[in-house]
């Protein structure tokens, strides 16, 4: 079987600006894959491409084995998309909202009435379903389109943001009915996302995007695993230097360093290591006041490759739009 | 390529939102409501000329009214799929799995139904007002004036959505363009009262063509044969789905 998504040299050119500049990915059948990147990465781009609403500069993409340019009713059949912003009909009610979809899907009265009532329990709506839109809440407008994205048994679900503006508790349940739908319903789901945790947590793969490019991909925890391991730091009484000479002969200790009797030492699943690393600082008389153990988040990957934070690109993205935007209306 | 079901399911979409919206219907009425009482009674002992002989004022003027009515609702329907991008529905509509000119069909049927309902209650409105409504086969004919009137201008009001970016525009369009059309159309008097240059103008509004119809189904009296009328609406109407249809898929949204 071919795999849910093949993107080959993407590119996408808006005048005189690269969104999306020669990507390629692949995902395979039942994935739940990321697009980690700043706002303005082109994480969106790259959605829209996939999603048959904006047509590739050049490069290929095939969705559920068909290519968006030259199938885009085929792969239209065979995908469901929660969009950024909300595209729900505040004037009906959210069954009414299923229902419409599911009859431009083509599926029939029986199977709409049961698979609305599937979804809705999925998301555990079923109770609002008949309330007007416009009174939801946003996360129940976010919950309601993530069960209308799955009615009509997509292959390959599309989560553009799915939790943007949601609050902490809210995003955690998203994430269960994310998870949920990925396990019961075997859907392929591709999301974008610039929360580091929310990658990290849902996907088994991850992409990070910067600049309409793939800077880094694999699975969350093997990119971290990229970076070295683990950073443990040890305060000591100030004769840190010593312990320095006692870490080389350690095979299990990949990296160590000391600044005003700190002392760093990179290792491989470092809550493991930590006992160790005390009982021997405290053996040769080395006076240890605290121990952190920080684990890289993919925050630090993208960090690594990027050489800022996403927080700080999302910034300057915003600002070289800006610049973007005057020099239009002065033009 | 011209999906049934879609075209069902929009008609049917447009039809449960102007059920539900009642205020909104209430407020389109009004104006033309308020034009018919307000210009009918003022107007009722005017002399004015070119009004075909044995039809007094408010008589000439509720087919004018009707396609007053149409004018605005049409146009306005085919506009609302701004509001549509704006709150991020269309995106649902576009990504479907149906094409572009069912799209299209599909909001042009609910328009249509829609435009149909309110110049219908028009005309029963005018009735206490001494208007009398004619047999059978003549509320037909002006039926089918209604509905390629609708078709026309929905279909217009499409090919401006397709061309706007927001909704700021909108006024432009109501104040420079729907109302030339409704006030060339003789929908109030007689357009050979208007100036010749003018009337050139006239000539070249639909809408003109519509009123004139509707008052030949109604009244038994046109300006243009009432072929003439028919031929140049069904052919405009046509013209104008190609052309709105060819907006729509043409812009990105």
């Amino acid at each position: 079987m071919d795999a849910a998504i093949a993107v080959e040299n993407l590119t996408r050119r808006f005048e005189g600006l690269t969104a999306v500049d020669a990507v390629s990915f692949t995902v395979e059948s039942g994935e739940l894959f990321a697009l980690l990147g700043p706002n303005g990465a082109g994480k969106t781009t790259i959605i829209n491409m996939l999603i048959t609403l904006l047509p590739p500069t050049s490069g290929t993409a095939r969705v559920a084995g068909f290519d968006v340019s030259r199938e885009k009713d085929a792969v239209r059949r065979h995908i469901g998309i929660v969009f950024q912003e909300p595209a729900l009909d505040k004037d009906l009610t959210g069954r009414e909202n299923l229902d419409f979809h599911g009859m431009m899907y083509g599926l029939p009265r029986g199977e709409r009435a049961r698979r609305i009532a599937e979804v809705l329990e999925l998301v555990e709506l079923a109770e609002r379903a008949d309330v007007l839109v416009q009174n939801y809440s946003g996360g129940m407008k976010r919950r309601l389109e993530i069960a209308r994205g799955l009615i009509h048994h997509p292959a390959v679900l599309f989560l553009d943001e799915p939790t943007l503006g949601l609050d902490a508790q809210t995003r955690r349940r998203i994430w269960e009915y994310i998870r949920r739908m990925n396990d019961e319903e075997g859907v392929t789901i591709i999301l974008t996302t610039h929360y580091m945790e929310e990658a990290d947590y849902l996907s088994k793969r991850v992409a990070i995007i910067d600049r309409g490019r793939i800077v880094a991909m694999g699975t969350p925890s093997g990119l971290k695993d990229l970076l070295g391991g683990d950073v443990i730091t040890l305060e000591t009484g100030g004769d840190g230097g010593s312990l320095l000479p006692l870490l080389g002969g350690l095979p299990w200790v990949k990296g160590a360093k000391e600044e005003d009797g700190e002392v760093s030492v990179t290792v491989e699943m470092g809550e493991r290591r930590v006992p160790e690393l005390v009982s021997l600082a405290q053996g040769h008389g080395i006076r240890v006041e605290s121990v952190l153990l920080r684990k890289p988040s993919l925050e630090d990957v993208f960090i690594h490759f990027t050489g800022r934070s996403i927080r700080e690109r999302e910034v300057s993205a915003r600002e070289s739009r800006r610049e973007l935007v005057t020099r239009r209306m002065l033009r | 390529m011209i999906d049934g079901i879609a075209i069902y399911v929009l008609w049917l979409r447009e039809m449960t939102r102007f059920v539900r919206a009642k205020s909104r219907v209430i407020g389109t009425l009004g104006m033309p409501l308020f034009f018919m009482a307000f210009l009918g009674f003022g107007f009722s002992r005017a002399q004015l000329p070119n009004l075909p002989p044995g039809v007094n004022y408010i008589r000439f003027l509720v087919p004018g009214i009707v396609g007053m009515t149409l004018l605005f609702s049409s146009t306005f329907t085919g506009i609302s799929v701004l509001w549509d991008r704006e709150f991020g529905f269309l995106k649902e509509i576009m990504v479907a799995p149906v094409s572009r000119v069912s799209i299209v069909l599909g909001r042009i049927a609910g328009g249509a139904t829609t435009s149909l309902i309110q110049g219908a209650i028009i005309l029963l409105l005018a009735v206490p007002l001494g208007f009398a409504i004619p047999g059978a086969a003549e509320v037909l004919l002006a039926v089918l004036f209604m509905l390629l009137v609708s078709v026309i201008f929905i279909s217009l009001g499409l090919v401006f959505a397709s061309n706007m970016k927001d909704i700021h525009g909108f006024n432009m369009i109501t104040n420079f363009i729907v109302f030339p059309l409704f006030l060339l159309s003789g929908a109030l008097f007689p357009v050979g009262n208007l100036p010749a240059q003018v009337q050139i103008f006239a000539y070249l509004d639909p809408l003109t063509y519509g009123v004139d119809g509707l008052r030949g189904a109604l009244l038994g009296t046109t300006v243009f044969p009432l072929l003439l009328d028919l031929s140049v609406l069904a052919l405009t109407s046509l013209l104008m789905v190609a052309i709105g249809a060819f907006f729509f898929e043409r812009c990105q949204c």
